[in-house]
C-alpha cells in the first residue's frame, strides 16, 4: 500500500482533521443536496455560500468569531430569499439573484474596509477558495453540532418535504403546509451550507452539495436509496480527493502541489459526467414510461405563465 | 469627478450599463439568473489561466465563458440546467484555484477582477469594449423576435419551428460574450448585479417587451452613474453601491407592481400576451 499513501498521510494531524471535517460535511451536504436538486434550488444552495461569506467578512471586520458571521449571514440570506421569493421556479431564481447581488456588494465593502484597515489582502481568496488543510481541529465539534441540527430538521420534516419536493400540487391538496416546509428546508440548507463554506470554502461547498446528489439521482429513482448513494459518493470523492492532493505534493517535487479543492471538484465532476452517460444509456434501452417517470423528478411542472409582471 | 481618468470610467460604465440592460432583460425573462452568475464568475478563472501562460486576459475570459456556455447548454439540454450550471461553475473556479496557486499574481488584482475596478479603466480598453458591446446588441437585435417568443412562450415557439434548445445555446453564447467583455472592466460580481436588478425592476413596472428593455437600460444607466458618483465621493467599492441600489430598486418595483395589480387586475398580462403573439397572428 506504500505506493498509494505517501509517507505521513496517517500521522499528520492536518490530514486527520481534513478527513473528519471533509467526511462530515460531505455526508450532510449530500443528504441536504438530494432535496436541493429535486426541488430545483441549486442556485439558492450555491448563493448561500456567497451570502454566508458576506457574514464571515462582516465578522472579520468587527472582530467577532467568523463562525457566528457565517451562520448568521447564511440564515439571514435564506430568510431574505424566502421573503422575496415567489411561487414559481423562475421568480425564485430571480429573488435569489437579487439577494446574492446585494450581499456580494456588501461583502465587497466589508472586504475593502478590512483590507484597507488591516492590510490582510489574502482575505478574499481565503473566503472564496478556503482550504480543508488549514481547518483547525477545534472547529470539528462545532461543525458536528450544526450538522446534527441540519440533519435533524430534515429528519423531522422528511415525509412532507418529500411530498412537496416531488409533487407540489399533491402536497397542497393533502393539506401539507408547503410554505412552512419550504422555510424549514431553507433553514436546514442555510445551516449546512454556512458551515461547509466556512470549513472547506465556497467552491467545495457547492460541489459537495450538488455533485454527489445529482449523480445519485442519475443512478436511482428512489429518493431513500439516492440519499444513501449520494452520501457514499460524497464521502468517497472527498477522501480520495484529499489523498490525491496530499500525494501530489510528492509527484510534483519542486513544484506546487495541486489544491485540494481542485482534486475533489475534479473527481466529483468526472463521476457526474460518467453517471450522466450511464443514465443516458439506460434510459435509451428502458421502456418509454419508466424513462418518463425518472425524468419527472428533474422536470418541474410549468408553473404560472412567464408573462405575469412582478414575479 | 468628470476630469482626466474619470472620463474613461464614465464612458465604459455607460457601455456596460446598456449591454447589461439589454441582455439582462432576456436573462430575467428566461429565468437564467444562475448562468448569468456562473459565467462571469467562472470566466474569471480564465483570466487567471491567461495570466499563467502569459496570454491576453480577454482571450482567457472569452475562452472560458464560451466553453462554459456551450457546456451548460449541451449537458443541460434535458430539463432545467441548474445542476449542470452549478457543477460547471465549481469546476471552473477549481481550475482557477490551480492557476492561482501557480501564479505569483498579486492578490489585489484578483480582488479587482472579482469586484471590479471601474475607476481604473484605461483609454485603450474602451475600443474593444465598445466593439464587443456592438456585437452583442447586434446579435440580440437579429434574434429579437424568435428569442422573445421562445423565452416567453416556449411551446408556441416550438410549434413555429424555433428549437428552444438551440435558442438557449445561442443566448448563452451571447451572454458569455457580454461577460467576457465586461468582467475586466467592472468585475465578475458587479455585472451580475447589473444584469439582474434593473431588468427585474423594469419587468415589474411594464410588461411590454420594447418598453421594458428601454426602461431596464435607463435604470441600469442610473444605477451605474449613481454608483460611480457615490464611489468617487466615499471611496467605497462600486460593487457595493450597484448591489444595494439594485436590490432597493427591485424592492420598490415589487411594491409598485403589487399596488398597481390591485387596481388593474390582469390587464398588463393580456396586453403583454397580445404583443408577444402579434407575429403569430400575422400583425
Amino acid at each position: 500500500m506504500g505506493w498509494l499513501f505517501e509517507p505521513g498521510f496517517f500521522t499528520s494531524p492536518q490530514v486527520y482533521t481534513a478527513l473528519v471535517i471533509g467526511g462530515v460535511t460531505a455526508v450532510v451536504s449530500a443528504i441536504v443536496g438530494v432535496f436541493t436538486v429535486v426541488r430545483g434550488q441549486s442556485f439558492a444552495g450555491h448563493a448561500l455560500t456567497d451570502v454566508s461569506a458576506t457574514g464571515g467578512s462582516g465578522a472579520l471586520l468587527v472582530g467577532v468569531n467568523p463562525l457566528a458571521g457565517f451562520i448568521v449571514g447564511s440564515l439571514a440570506g435564506a430568510g431574505a430569499m424566502e421573503a422575496a421569493g415567489v411561487r414559481h421556479v423562475r421568480g425564485r431564481d430571480l429573488a435569489t439573484g437579487i439577494v446574492l447581488g446585494a450581499s456580494i456588494g456588501v461583502a465587497s465593502l466589508f472586504l475593502y474596509l478590512t483590507t484597507s484597515t488591516t492590510a490582510t489582502t489574502g482575505a478574499t481568496q481565503q473566503i472564496l477558495f478556503g482550504s480543508i488543510f488549514v481547518t483547525t481541529a477545534s472547529t470539528v465539534p462545532i461543525v458536528a453540532l450544526f450538522s446534527v441540527i441540519s440533519l435533524g430538521i430534515i429528519a423531522a420534516i422528511y415525509r412532507p418535504l418529500l411530498l412537496t419536493s416531488v409533487n407540489g400540487d399533491l402536497a397542497v391538496a393533502k393539506g401539507v403546509p408547503v410554505r412552512l416546509v419550504g422555510t424549514a428546508f431553507m433553514a436546514a440548507l442555510a445551516l449546512a451550507v454556512g458551515l461547509s463554506s466556512l470549513a472547506i470554502g465556497a467552491i467545495l461547498s457547492t460541489a459537495l452539495l450538488i455533485g454527489p446528489s445529482a449523480t445519485a439521482l442519475h443512478l436511482t429513482r428512489r429518493i431513500s436509496r439516492s440519499l444513501i448513494l449520494a452520501a457514499l459518493i460524497g464521502l468517497a470523492t472527498t477522501w480520495l480527493g484529499i489523498l490525491l492532493a496530499y500525494d501530489s505534493a510528492d509527484w510534483a517535487s519542486g513544484h506546487d502541489s495541486l489544491p485540494v479543492s481542485f482534486c475533489i471538484v475534479g473527481l466529483i465532476f468526472v463521476v457526474y459526467l460518467a453517471s450522466a452517460v450511464a443514465a443516458h444509456l439506460t434510459t435509451a434501452s428502458r421502456p418509454v414510461d419508466s424513462a418518463g417517470e425518472s425524468a419527472a423528478y428533474f422536470r418541474p411542472v410549468p408553473e404560472g405563465d412567464a408573462c405575469s409582471p412582478g414575479s | 469627478m468628470f476630469s482626466g481618468f474619470m472620463t474613461n470610467a464614465w464612458i465604459v460604465a455607460t457601455i456596460v450599463a446598456i449591454i447589461a440592460g439589454v441582455v439582462g432583460f432576456f436573462v430575467v425573462l428566461r429565468g437564467d439568473a444562475f448562468p448569468a452568475h456562473a459565467l462571469p464568475n467562472g470566466a474569471f478563472a480564465g483570466a487567471a489561466g491567461a495570466a499563467l501562460i502569459g496570454a491576453n486576459a480577454l482571450v482567457g475570459l472569452g475562452t472560458f465563458a464560451v466553453a462554459a456556455a456551450l457546456g451548460i447548454g449541451w449537458l443541460g439540454r434535458r430539463g432545467r440546467h441548474d445542476v449542470v450550471t452549478a457543477l460547471a461553475l465549481v469546476m471552473m473556479l477549481a481550475l482557477g484555484a490551480v492557476f492561482l496557486s501557480h501564479t505569483t499574481e498579486y492578490s489585489p488584482e484578483i480582488f479587482a477582477l472579482l469586484f471590479g475596478e471601474v475607476l481604473g479603466v484605461s483609454a485603450s480598453e474602451i475600443l474593444p469594449t465598445a466593439l464587443l458591446a456592438l456585437a452583442c446588441v447586434a446579435a440580440i437585435a437579429l434574434l429579437y423576435r424568435p428569442l422573445l417568443l421562445s423565452s416567453a412562450m416556449p411551446e408556441v415557439a416550438e410549434a413555429k419551428g424555433i428549437r428552444p434548445h438551440r435558442m438557449e445555446m445561442v443566448f448563452l453564447v451571447v451572454l458569455a460574450l457580454a461577460t467576457a467583455m465586461t468582467v475586466p472592466v467592472v468585475g465578475a460580481l458587479l455585472i451580475f448585479s447589473l444584469m439582474i436588478g434593473p431588468p427585474a425592476v423594469a419587468r415589474a413596472l411594464t410588461s411590454r417587451p420594447p418598453r421594458s428593455i428601454a426602461l431596464s437600460v435607463l435604470i441600469a444607466l442610473a444605477t451605474v452613474w449613481a454608483a460611480i458618483a457615490s464611489s468617487y465621493l466615499t471611496n467605497w467599492p462600486v460593487g457595493f453601491f450597484v448591489g444595494i441600489f439594485g436590490a432597493t430598486a427591485f424592492g420598490l418595483g415589487r411594491t409598485i407592481s403589487r399596488f398597481r395589480s390591485v387596481h388593474t387586475r390582469g390587464r398588463p398580462q393580456i396586453r403583454a400576451l397580445a404583443e408577444i403573439t402579434a407575429p403569430i397572428r400575422g400583425q
